[in-house]
């Protein structure tokens, strides 16, 4: 399988990189790990004429926890596991990172192109949006933020600009004690979810996305604030009411419902269990 | 489309090459270098027959192009032999363990293993299973690939030594 030709371009600053791709337009694609884009790109589903990487753009790196915790868009999921004090600061993360691919793929595949390509099989959308977390992107026009609640329109269409190149994640600092789980159930290692769940409990509320049933991750604001006053099978009715899985080679839209239910049930005990 | 200037250290040798932008870096090592340890198996990132370590990371290298691998150092399975060429330690247990039957996905297995013992060299079996899940044996013989990784590790901390 081999990818169609292209021009293989590495800036070595923002500034840069945004020049290019402003200048090249549709014709260019960012290349972060390349995990989704070069598989793509081999079956020819994808065919840019540019490929910008972003690997040597030494600000799109490094993991800050401070006021905010702050995740490089190239950070990798591998160094997003090893970060100790990431996990101190935010334990969901890591629960969350270590289901997603398989190791090799997790040393590559970068926590920036999860949350930036739209893919509704990705884990960390879901999961940004249970946590409240916001974008950094950068264009032409300068930086901008952008809620992870607000950033999903639909499969691969997100509110990122074509000119625009997604740069950190924000992640506010759960409250102490809050409860967290991530569940996800799939067909085997590597796979993408057949339904998966983020719930967050604590003083602040509560906090409940899905991933990978509908065209977009289900952040609902009905199954916190049910969940937030005790009700969890309110929290998971509303939940399922907002979700739109469709029938695929992972099973028909009935039985992913089913799973979601499970999924969402199981995290929302095991982040109860775990409230300080 | 113009060809890059690709350079890179394999197995402790420096190497330069031209290569398409397009070439993955699977194919730069077997075809451009003749380095036909990693195999090329599912082509989709699914199998790990390709698994190569790239700067201390193991990497699927059909998911790779070859500019991303520029100016990084590249092990293959090739390069995880004794000084003297005869087998190392891993590589030998492998063979002491009966880890492979058909071999096809040895080599993956071998360098994915080698990372998992650099991070972690007093693995359980569970965290031994846990870190080789990128690759797969369709034979089926993970039983053996297992205890083949768990006698290593206990050679390589000097705890047990390699049968003759």
């Amino acid at each position: 399988m081999i990818p169609g030709a292209f021009e293989y371009h590495r800036p070595e600053t923002l500034g840069e990189a945004t020049g290019l791709l402003s200048q090249l337009g549709d014709s260019a694609r960012v290349l972060a790990g390349g995990h989704s884009l070069i598989p793509m790109m081999k079956l020819r589903m994808a065919a840019p004429e540019h490929l910008i990487d972003l690997a040597a753009i030494a600000d799109l790196r490094g993991i800050a926890v401070g006021d905010d915790i702050r995740i490089g868009a190239m950070v990798t999921q591998a160094e997003l596991i090893a970060h100790d004090g990431l996990a101190a600061a935010c334990p969901l993360l890591r629960e969350a990172a270590l289901q997603i691919a398989d190791p090799q793929v997790r040393y590559v595949g970068t926590v920036g192109g999860n949350v930036a390509n739209g893919d509704p099989g990705n884990d960390m959308p879901g999961l940004m949006q249970c946590l409240g977390a916001r974008y950094s992107l950068a264009g032409p026009g300068g930086t901008r933020e952008v809620a992870a609640r607000d950033f999903y329109i639909s499969a691969y269409e997100t509110a990122r600009a074509d000119d625009e190149i997604l740069t950190g994640i924000l992640v506010p600092h759960p409250a102490p004690g809050t409860g967290y789980a991530y569940e996800k159930q799939k067909r085997k290692i590597g796979d993408y979810a057949t339904a998966a769940a983020a719930v967050t409990i604590g003083r602040n509320g509560a906090s409940v996305a899905m991933t990978n049933l509908a065209d977009r991750p289900i952040w609902s604001e009905a199954a916190g604030k049910a969940l937030a006053a005790g009700d969890a099978a309110g929290a998971v009715a509303a939940a399922l009411a907002e979700i739109d899985p469709g029938d695929d080679n992972r099973g028909p839209a009935e039985f992913k419902r089913h799973v979601a239910g499970v999924m969402l049930r199981r995290a929302i005990d095991r982040a109860r269990a775990r409230m300080g | 489309m113009a060809k890059m200037h690709v350079k890179m250290t394999v197995n402790g040798t420096q190497v330069e090459a031209l290569a398409e932008p397009r070439t993955l870096l699977i194919h730069f090592l077997r075809e451009e270098l003749g380095i036909t340890g990693p195999h090329i198996g599912c082509e989709t990132s699914h199998c790990g027959a390709c698994t190569v370590d790239v700067d201390g990371r193991s990497v699927k290298s059909c998911t790779m192009f070859v500019g991303q691998a520029n100016g990084a150092s590249v092990t293959t399975v090739e390069g995880l032999v004794n000084p003297d060429g005869s087998l190392g330690v891993l590589q030998e247990m492998f063979r002491e363990h009966h880890g492979l039957q058909c071999g096809f996905c040895t080599p993956g297995m071998i360098t994915r293993a080698h990372r998992l013992l650099q991070e972690n060299p007093n693995p359980s079996e569970e965290e031994v299973r846990f870190g080789m899940s990128g690759n797969l044996c369709r034979c089926t013989g993970y039983q053996n690939i297992v205890k083949a990784i768990m006698a290593a590790a206990a050679v390589l901390r000097g705890e047990k030594e390699a049968a003759e």
